[in-house]
């Protein structure tokens, strides 16, 4: 994986200009990066960083698979069948325009304050973005290339392994990617609502101790987690994938 | 392996959004090893022909068969498309042995050397010209099946040297491997150079207005002989229409 000096630059241009800003500004404002990393620290040791990550990843990993999971299957029928996608097509829409924290609001007053109301509260949230990605992926398949199987006689299940998969595979892709960083901000705006521990809830502590220290030292944290999935995994999965569309 | 005949007999064959049938009663019988072209205008029917003959479109009354087996069932013939067509998430050698039935990266990069792109076997599809491409179709369809080739106007906009070269290759081709072969075109050019015998089709329903057999061997023919052809088809084209 190589990347660019710009890129690598890009982060570090960003502490910089939070460290003079914090220099210019009251520390209880905006406390300066060292500090946020001193906290850092102290809160992995003596905290419950680490068990608050432990549960907020649990929760987003659940929440992601399984909304992954159901968006495909849906994504695949609605895009395969038509009359299907005519039928709930509609319900997709709404999914798509429910505000979260309704959704949220209402698996917590029904199955009260659960891990299960939140994780199915994150999937509602999830699926229909996933379906709505999918679908177009299934609408977009090449037609030519389903007369290339014809002519070679391919099976059902080799048509699927060398036509479709690799043709859904952006697709799925993209909705992956937007699903963890979807997943991510909804995780935690449902920890603050109702949860025993988590980023957000401790996000919400540190709040009503007006704790910008504390606040910052978990975002940084949850920051480089995402930065970390992103080349990590993401990247490595998207070159390993499609390599063939980026290869010069 | 025997080289296959293929007898054609079209009841009836009609598009669902149109009135008219496209084929109604229409018979045509190729003999083993003969390299028969299509010739016609544009929209005529012969790509939806060629799609019959090799089982892709099984929406009609009537019967094809390859060696007495129906051409759905019959094993899959050596198809050229008008476009290249190749899965650009494989590479040259995936793109044979991923998609035909019994072909190892060996007799893919055998086949793909033949066609003059040895060192592109692992190259992708968008990292090779036009030209190369159509290579690589060829030889997607001689490792399908080298004894019975469809070809759909496969010079189709490419340039008089790319066809002069891709020519020569259908010919050491056909010389070697002597496969029974169906030429869909619209050039004559493309059948004087290749074709044991051309048959003229005319508009709706598709029906033989005229054919040709060459008594000249292929590899004789020479350029002269090839435009002499030619100008042979396009008139005996002319005078069935009118």
């Amino acid at each position: 994986m190589r990347l660019s000096v710009l890129e690598w630059l890009s982060l570090p241009l960003l502490v910089v200009i939070w460290h003079i800003l914090a220099i210019a500004m009251s520390s209880r404002f905006l406390p300066t990066p060292l500090a946020v990393a001193s906290e850092i620290t102290e809160l992995a040791i003596s905290g419950n960083l680490l068990a608050d990550f432990a549960k907020t990843l649990t929760r987003a990993s659940i929440g992601f698979v399984v909304a992954m999971a159901v968006g495909l299957a849906l994504g695949l029928v609605l895009g395969r069948l038509r009359p299907v996608d005519r039928l709930f097509g509609p319900w997709v829409v709404v999914g798509l325009n429910l505000p979260a924290i309704v959704v949220a609001i209402a698996c917590y007053i029904w199955l009260g304050l659960t891990e299960f109301a939140l994780i199915l509260a994150v999937v509602i949230n999830k699926v229909p973005l996933v379906t709505t990605t999918i679908r177009e992926g299934v609408r977009s398949l090449a037609p030519e290339f389903d007369e290339l199987a014809d002519a070679f006689r391919l099976s059902t299940g080799h048509r699927l392994r060398v036509i479709y998969v690799p043709q859904l595979i952006p697709f799925v892709l993209a909705a992956a990617r937007t699903g963890i960083s979807l997943i991510w901000k909804i995780v935690l705006v449902f920890e603050v609502l109702g949860s025993d521990g988590g980023v957000g809830f401790r996000v919400s502590v540190f709040f009503q101790f007006f704790d910008i220290k504390g606040v910052l030292a978990y975002t940084i944290v949850f920051i480089l987690v995402v930065v970390a999935i992103e080349y990590l995994v993401l990247r490595p999965l998207e070159s390993r994938f499609l390599r063939w569309r980026d290869t010069p | 392996m025997a080289r296959h005949a293929v007898n054609i007999n079209i009841e009836h064959k009609r598009f669902a959004a149109e009135a008219a049938p496209l084929f109604s009663d229409f018979r045509l019988a190729v003999r083993p090893g003969e390299v028969v072209a299509l010739i016609g205008p544009s929209g005529v029917g012969k790509t939806t022909l060629l799609r019959l003959i090799g089982g892709v479109d099984t929406d009609y009354t009537g019967e094809i068969l390859i060696d007495g087996q129906r051409a759905d069932l019959a094993p899959p013939p050596g198809f050229v498309f008008q476009d290249a067509r190749l899965l650009p998430w494989f590479d040259s050698v995936d793109n044979l042995c991923r998609l035909v039935a019994h072909v190892d990266a060996g007799r893919a990069e055998d086949l793909i050397s033949r066609v003059g792109l040895g060192p592109y076997a692992h190259a992708y599809p968008r990292q090779m010209s036009g030209g190369m491409q159509r290579r690589l179709g060829l030889a997607r369809a001689l490792a399908a099946n080298s004894r019975l080739l469809l070809l759909d106007e496969p010079f189709v906009s490419l340039d008089s040297v790319l066809v002069g070269e891709l020519q020569s290759l259908f010919r050491s081709v056909i010389a070697e491997e002597k496969p029974t072969v169906i030429l869909v075109s619209h050039d004559p050019q493309d059948a004087a150079r290749l074709a044991d015998r051309v048959v003229l089709l005319g508009r709706r329903p598709v029906r033989i207005v005229a054919e040709l057999v060459f008594d000249l061997p292929r590899d004789a023919r020479g350029p002269l002989d090839v435009v002499r052809l030619a100008e042979r088809i396009a008139e005996t084209s002319q005078e069935a229409v009118t």
